[in-house]
């Protein structure tokens, strides 16, 4: 499978994820949100940008427990629940934030 | 019910084998139950834990700086045995977490201890 | 007749390492790649028997598979030459055969 962004084909793998990392850019967020028919406001890409950071810190996708924690830890408490993030992405923090931030699958996600 | 302690038992050098990534999920997965982690680092598994590692020009992914993120997957409890960093040339500077050093005879009493215990 | 000897497995595990110094002619080359770089390393209970060798045996190590690892020249026995993945080349070109120690 593959999306295109910007006039480039990007491969991704068969659930949307970019398969090589390093083509990512915000335009592939808004290319694979508009798909969704999803709107991509300042909160979203809060969330976004912390979990490419996460990644380059740590190589791996957060776990769902562990984003809720760190952004309510970064961005105040009333974010740092699963309701709040599951109201920004219905399809799951893990498979629709990671997915946008270019991200692969979080570890420890089944 | 009863909350199992768990040991993972790393002897594996990274990237020659696939057991040190196969590892790392696990006990992220691992840490979503309520389970008592504990990792341990024998043998060569002592080198997945080596600073500095740039796989850059190996094209494998580096997959070390997970081992930093345990923390915050409650997975706090990791030993080492002393013998097999000595064997290594290892120092407790070496390696990219805080780890507690321990004697293979102390290691015999851990394992023990556990009610589970993963092989890798 | 030069070989040049590939050992890509940890001394700590496996004895490849070992049956490679046993079998290996004077004058012919070790190259230590993937794990086998552990026997790279100053202060392991292989510096012995990889510096005993080097009198015989001229050694090499595999500079990105060492840096994969985490260590750089730095840490590595003093008369061990890096290469990269030319200098790999070259050596199996400069010898004869290639033995590779599995």
């Amino acid at each position: 499978m593959s999306i295109e962004v910007n006039g480039k084909v990007l491969e991704t793998d068969k659930e949307g994820y970019l398969l090589d990392l390093s083509q990512w850019e915000p335009a592939v967020a808004e290319t694979m949100a508009l798909a969704d028919q999803q709107e991509l406001t300042p909160e979203h890409w809060e969330v976004i940008r912390f979990l490419r950071e996460f990644y380059a810190e740590f190589a791996m996708a957060p776990a769902v427990r562990i984003l809720t924690r760190a952004i309510g830890k970064k961005f105040g408490k009333e974010k740092g629940n699963a309701r709040y993030l599951y109201n920004l992405f219905p399809y799951g923090p893990g498979k629709q934030a990671c997915r946008y931030a270019g991200l692969p699958k979080p570890s420890g996600c089944m | 019910m009863k909350i199992k302690k768990c040991l993972y038992v790393n002897r594996r050098a990274p990237y020659g084998t696939s057991y040190a990534l196969e590892a790392i999920d696990m006990v992220l997965i691992g840490s979503v139950f309520d389970q008592d982690i504990s990792l341990l680092f024998i043998d060569d598994g002592l080198f997945q834990l080596k600073k500095g590692q740039d796989t850059a020009d190996v094209e494998i992914k580096n997959h070390s700086p997970a081992y930093r993120a345990f923390e915050m997957y409650d997975v706090e409890k990791i030993y080492v045995s002393k013998e097999a960093m000595a064997a290594r040339g290892l120092k407790r500077a070496d390696l990219l977490v805080d780890v507690e050093q321990l004697s293979d005879n102390r290691i015999k009493e851990l394992m023990d201890e556990h009610d589970v215990i993963f092989s890798f | 007749m030069s070989i040049l000897h590939t050992v890509n497995k940890s001394p700590f595990e496996k004895n490849s390492l070992e049956s490679c110094l046993r079998y290996a002619k004077n004058g012919s080359a070790v190259l230590l790649i993937e794990d086998g770089i552990y026997a790279a390393l100053a202060g392991t209970t292989f510096e012995n028997t990889v510096a005993t060798a080097m009198s015989e045996l001229d050694f090499y190590c595999l500079a990105p598979d060492m840096k994969a690892r985490g260590f750089s020249s730095s840490s590595m026995i003093d008369g061990i030459k890096l290469v990269d993945y030319a200098g790999f080349v070259d050596l199996t070109v400069e010898y004869e055969k290639v033995q590779a120690w599995l």
